[in-house]
């Protein structure tokens, strides 16, 4: 039982943080899906919209990547 | 990180690609500012492939194009197409730029899903100047055209007065963050994907679920060359979104 109790912490503080990518990808599920059913019902107007598509996951995602950074930090930084 | 691969039982540790060496000399030598390494290898490797790809396919300028000259046309009109519908027409006076972003960041990917090569933007270095030269440039075209009224920007005019100062910091956050989450969806994407690519030859070793782990490096190698091509176009497309919020600040 080596390490410390900051260490522990730290590591504990990475894996909480894993689940903020995780809750990211339900978002970019929910836009991708939303997209999709969108699509289905006017198929004409979908080509010109795949572009905000990408736009929205982009930007539902980039709070997953705080979270990830939040782990990196944890993890190498601390 | 070195107990971890260890202690894992893998002969090669996953983040082990990653690891910047220099060109020439040892391993152990010293990696300075002006070193070549095989970092500057893929890089420059990349811009040769792109100037090939674009001297090659402009060379014949032939009415029924070639497969190389196809090749260029597409990725040209692509980008182009992209300019001109997310940043306007304006925005096609920057299209150079966009274009140059575009074709480096989607060579760097396709040439690190090479077995055995460097992917140059999984490095938060690499992509963090990128990043921070589209905001350098955002902001500073952002002030040169619009003058003061680019901070309109941060003041959102359709919401009720009372709101407009707090909307007008969280504006203000999501603009200075802006580098940082675009340069770390890039490298954190080809980082993790190249990582599980890895993880998962690791587990090849292991006779029992080596099968499994064969088809599973098939398939998520598949989905990083998809991943490749989507983040590239992501970069794109933020940097086309960037570009118009400089040009017409106003919500």
């Amino acid at each position: 039982m080596e390490g410390n109790i900051a260490q522990m912490g730290q590591f504990i503080g990475a894996g909480l943080a894993a689940i903020g990518s995780g809750a990211a990808a339900i978002g970019v599920g929910h836009v991708a899906g939303n997209f999709l059913a969108g699509a289905l019902r006017n198929p004409s107007a979908a080509a010109g919209q795949t572009a905000t598509l990408f736009i929205g996951i982009a930007f539902a995602e980039a709070l997953g990547i705080f979270s990830f950074l939040v782990a990196l930090l944890l993890m190498f930084a601390v | 990180m070195a107990e971890e691969a260890k202690g894992g039982g893998l002969e090669f540790h996953p983040m082990d690609q990653f690891i910047i060496k220099p060109l020439f000399g040892d391993v152990g030598d010293s990696v300075g500012m002006f070193t070549v390494t095989n970092a500057t290898f893929w890089m420059a490797l990349a811009i040769l492939a792109i100037a090939a790809l674009m001297i090659l396919g402009t060379r014949g300028r032939a009415v029924v194009p070639t497969r190389t000259q196809s090749v260029a046309e597409l990725a040209y009109g692509f980008v182009y197409k992209m300019v001109e519908d997310v940043a306007g027409k304006d925005g096609l006076k920057y299209f150079p730029y966009i274009m140059t972003l575009f074709l480096f960041i989607l060579f760097s990917n396709f040439l690190g899903l090479i077995p055995m090569s460097f992917t140059t933007t999984s490095h938060i270095a690499v992509t963090a100047i990128l990043a921070m030269a589209v905001f350098l440039a955002v902001t500073i075209l952002g002030f040169v055209k619009n003058g003061a009224s680019f901070l309109g920007l941060f003041w959102v005019s359709s919401a009720p007065l009372a709101l407009r100062p707090i909307l007008a910091l969280i504006e203000l956050i999501s603009y200075f963050v802006r580098p940082v989450s675009h340069s770390i969806r890039l490298a954190g994407n080809m980082m993790a994907g190249h990582a599980v690519l890895k993880v998962f030859a690791g587990f090849a070793q292991v006779a029992a679920v080596a099968p499994i782990a064969i088809f599973g490096v098939v398939a998520i190698y598949g989905l990083e060359v998809l991943v490749s091509a989507i983040q590239a176009y992501v970069f794109t497309i933020l940097t086309c979104v960037y570009l118009k919020d400089a040009l017409h600040p106003s919500h």
